[in-house]
């Protein structure tokens, strides 16, 4: 077995796992949002706002929120260890990466929840 | 009819800093004979060119080398069908270090074919005849006991490219999946321990390259897709 | 030579095809310091392309089967010259080495019943000839080599043997008592010469098919274990005898199995006719291998062969439908498709007889260990030097092999080897030391290659000498035709004693080891020759127009080839089995 400390499951079956998981979720989310804006031509921010006061709204967009936050550390994660093979290099990027997504992350639930 | 152009790959590490392609032009009078079969002509213009082969018919898995871009068996690969404007290009296995000309080290292909454990593991003490396996138990193992390791598949896969002492590779997958479904193996949870963390099978992105160039028509990513069914079943 | 870096073992196994790898495993479970050199990795070996089975009495397709029957065919096979010792030992023992290779993970085919299935072969009886065509042959589909090396090779990681892959050995080192006491090898990937020590040198090193110009064998086979043992001056067993496959394809010489008439194929001629019921009313395409061989060119001398040239006969397997080909002969179809551009669910495959299996070799006893004839003609064992599978002649084939049968020699006679190497080291060898002149005599010829300047080249000596052995030392043999064949390859070693070797580079010189390996072929050449001239009668796959008839007055014998007089002798065949009756020489009909 190989070891390694820096993917997310510290399995690879739970890093597959999750990824498709996530993948399903952001499919159903973007689905939904397309259908959203289809269906509402002429949309304006009162409606648009109102959609994302909801609570649900704001609990399925969290999850997709989630959802992209590990399936995006996973692919790059793979990303970085396929192409980058000095240490030094990748652990840089993985962090690099990492801080990215989590800010990308609380702002995203700071802009859902916040206001 | 004209010459077959044959551009070859060179690499001798006492005389050459860097490898090169030469041009060779070979008369082959117009037979759709072998790729190996121009190697050996190829050999009796220059004696010091170097490759590997062995039985000739497909089965050994020796002459495993890139013939127009593409992973295949020199032996079993008429000119007729790799061969276009009669320019014939011939490479190494990629992905693997040359050692000389087309002959490349093979000990990372190897080490990932050992590290399966490639052999029967059975517990019980051995019956006086043979064990006894159903035929339909049997067939499960066609399409996967035949590899020859001749490395085409895994010197095939990016996976492999980038991670070849991590990433079992197709291969040795393969190998693994063939133990893992033998009725008669019993060590499936020490195999499947050994296979969930992120390389040793997750490295597979099913692109099927492995499929598309295996010269024994086998089908790797199958296995693989097997393999993770079962570390699922194995979790959940 | 005192800076050549050397190795030390118990035991160096040459050859790492089935019968060295089986008999490095026993050494291995051992834990006997073990190595196995060979010049391919192993899976690359001959072995690989074994096709149709392994023959044994396992008792599967038939609960009533008994190994004596196999004897009694395998003896009557030889046409009387095999060991009745050694094909009894052979056949009573060949049942649990079969087993053992089930249970190391080997993936047979399968009955409904779940045993190990088995399919008929040529020369295979019931009751001792009496009960017809026997089903006995084990068969992983038509795979069962490549399954078998593959299990073995596994086998031997589990158990930690420790491989020299792409090594080559050059010439066995002998002591100033004559034992042999290792080897100088070459380390293929870097032209590093060794010496290699050992109390146990075991040849395995298989044929040597590619003295002819047309051979199903591999591009490896070369005899290269025969040409050592010629070259420290021990004698050869059999050499004439040289098995003619009945069904190589036509123009490529890729083996087609014989299973593939075992499973209800069968040969015809121009006129489609199904010819082998002539010959062999009985077994008709089922008779021994030589009996099929000489039948197909008699057809084809008559002008009933096929083809612009009528140069070959047809292996008709469509009728066998596309299920038992996909499922029995999956292998065969590949290969005919490739080789002979048909399918054979549609269309019979071109075939002619082509040089297969060398019964010949490096006389041993059931131990493996190489013999030798003292002044009076009395065996004498070889300290120190072992053999078997394909290069050794033990001898359980005699005059010709019966299908699956090699199989079955290589496990058995490995295993045996193995087990007795072990033995025999427990109890403690000890030889003199190699001296620095015994060393440096078997560094003579790659020190003569390396030395070479000016010549001709190996491929075309090669190219003359597979000519003049299928020209002269073919199916069918003529005293005048084998004089010039004698003559010629007089002068061929000439010219090879003064050949060039242009590239004198270290890494991986594949151009070296051809040079190399054409000494081999030559001294098997001339072993197989002088045989061939000398041995005045037909037998088995040893058919000569000027002496059509078997004299078993003169020649129920082995021949022996002394190399340093080039001379042929005799050795007693052994009609003393321990546990049944001898089987008396009989007429050989199928």
């Amino acid at each position: 077995m190989v070891t390694n400390i820096t993917n997310l499951g510290r399995s690879g079956l739970s890093d597959w796992m999750i990824q498709r998981v996530s993948a399903v979720i952001l499919a159903f989310y973007a689905l939904f949002i397309v259908l959203y804006l289809l269906f509402n031509p002429g949309l304006d921010y009162a409606a648009w706002s109102g959609l994302f006061s909801q609570t649900w709204m704001r609990i399925f967009s969290l999850l997709a929120f989630v959802s992209l936050a590990a399936h995006a550390w996973i692919g790059l994660w793979t990303v970085t260890t396929d192409y980058l093979k000095p240490t030094a290099i990748r652990v840089g990027v993985q962090i690099l990466v990492i801080l990215s997504i989590f800010v990308f992350l609380v702002w995203g639930i700071q802009v859902l929840w916040g206001a | 009819m004209s010459n077959l152009q044959v551009s070859l790959y060179r690499y001798n590490p006492e005389t050459d800093s860097a490898p090169y392609m030469e041009n060779f032009e070979v008369d082959t009078q117009g037979r759709d004979v072998m790729v190996l079969d121009v190697l050996h002509m190829m050999k009796e213009q220059d004696n010091g060119l170097a490759y590997r082969r062995s039985c000739r018919e497909g089965v050994c898995g020796s002459d495993g080398m890139n013939m127009n871009g593409k992973n295949g068996l020199a032996c079993i690969t008429p000119l007729s069908e790799v061969v276009k404007d009669d320019r014939l290009v011939l490479r190494p296995l990629p992905g693997l270090p040359v050692i000389r000309d087309l002959v490349v080290d093979m000990a990372l292909f190897y080490k990932q074919y050992e590290r399966i454990e490639p052999y029967l593991q059975n517990d019980q003490p051995a019956p006086a005849i043979e064990r006894l396996q159903s035929p339909e138990e049997r067939d499960k193992l066609d399409g996967l006991y035949e590899c020859i390791l001749c490395a085409c598949c895994s010197t095939a896969c990016p996976s492999f490219w980038w991670n070849p002492d991590k990433f079992v590779g197709p291969a040795g997958l393969l190998q693994s999946y063939r133990f893992l479904v033998d009725s008669r193996d019993t060590a499936t949870q020490e195999r499947l321990a050994e296979l969930e963390d992120p390389f040793s099978v997750f490295r597979c992105r099913g692109i099927m390259n492995c499929v598309a160039v295996c010269p024994k028509g086998l089908n790797p990513t199958r296995a693989i897709g097997k393999i993770r069914e079962m570390l699922l079943a194995n979790a959940t | 030579m005192s800076n050549m870096r050397s190795l030390t073992f118990d035991a160096i196994i040459i050859g790492g095809g089935g019968a060295g790898m089986r008999a490095a495993l026993e050494l291995a479970k051992s834990g006997k310091k073990t190595a196995v050199l060979s010049k391919v990795f192993p899976t690359r070996s001959h072995t690989v392309s074994a096709q149709g089975g392994i023959t044994c009495a396992i008792a599967s397709a038939d609960p009533n089967d008994d190994w004596r029957w196999h004897m009694y065919d395998t003896v009557k096979g030889s046409d009387y010259i095999a060991d009745q010792d050694a094909a009894e030992y052979m056949c009573s023992e060949g049942p649990k080495a079969v087993f053992e290779l089930e249970h190391m993970g080997l993936p047979f085919s399968r009955f409904d019943n779940g045993r190990i299935y088995q399919r008929p072969f040529g020369g295979q009886s019931k009751n001792f000839g009496e009960g017809g065509q026997a089903t006995r042959t084990c068969a992983a589909a038509d795979r069962t080599g490549h399954a078998l090396l593959h299990t073995l090779y596994q086998n031997n990681l589990k158990n930690n043997t420790t491989f020299l892959n792409e090594w080559y050995a050059v010439d066995l080192v002998k002591n100033a008592d004559g034992d042999v006491v290792g080897c100088i090898a070459m380390d293929i990937e870097s032209g590093e010469v060794v010496h290699v020590k050992a109390k146990a040198t075991v040849l395995a090193t298989g044929g040597a098919g590619r003295i002819y110009a047309s051979t199903t064998n591999a591009l490896i086979n070369t005899g290269d274990g025969i040409g050592m043992a010629l070259r420290a001056g021990f004698p050869m067993q059999d050499m004439e005898m040289w098995q003619f496959h009945p069904t190589g394809i036509y123009g490529a010489g890729t083996l087609v199995t014989e299973g593939c008439r075992g499973e209800g194929g069968y040969l015809i001629n121009k006129d489609g006719e199904r010819f082998m019921e002539r010959y062999a009313p009985n077994a008709k395409d089922l008779a021994g291998r030589d009996v099929v061989a000489r039948s197909m060119v008699m057809e084809i001398l008559e002008g009933r062969g096929c083809g612009e040239k009528g140069d070959h006969v047809l292996l008709k397997l469509d009728h066998l439908g596309e299920e038992v080909l996909g499922k029995r002969l999956p292998g065969i179809v590949e290969l005919s498709k490739t080789f002979a551009h048909v399918d054979p669910a549609n269309e019979p495959i071109p075939v002619v007889p082509t040089c297969h299996y060398m019964m010949g070799g490096i006389p041993t006893n059931v131990h493996g260990q190489a013999i030798m004839q003292d002044g009076d003609g009395n065996d004498q064992i070889i300290n120190g030097l072992f053999a078997c599978g394909e290069a050794a002649c033990v001898s359980v084939h005699g005059a010709n092999r019966l299908g699956g049968n090699s199989l079955l020699d290589l496990v058995v006679f490995g295993r045996a080897a193995g087990m007795y190497i072990e033995g025999a080291l427990n109890e403690g060898i000890e030889y003199l030391d190699a001296s620095e002149s015994d060393v440096e005599t078997a560094m003579k010829r790659i020190t003569r290659w390396n030395a070479s300047s000016d010549g001709e080249t190996v491929p075309e000596l090669k190219r003359a000498l597979q000519d003049i052995m299928q020209t002269s030392f073919g199916v069918f043999r003529e005293e005048d035709n084998m004089q010039k064949g004698v003559a010629q390859l007089a002068e061929l070693r000439e010219r090879i004693a003064g050949a060039y070797l242009p590239d004198k580079s270290n890494t991986f010189n594949t151009a070296r080891v051809e040079a190399l390996e054409l000494d081999n072929l030559m001294e098997v050449a001339e072993a197989t020759a002088i045989a061939a001239l000398e041995r005045k009668e037909s037998r088995g796959a040893h058919s000569r127009y000027d002496y059509p008839d078997r004299d078993d007055v003169n020649w129920l014998k082995h021949s022996m080839y002394f190399p340093l007089e080039k001379r042929l002798g005799k050795r007693d065949v052994n009609f003393a089995p321990r546990t049944v009756d001898v089987f008396e020489p009989k007429i050989r009909t199928y």
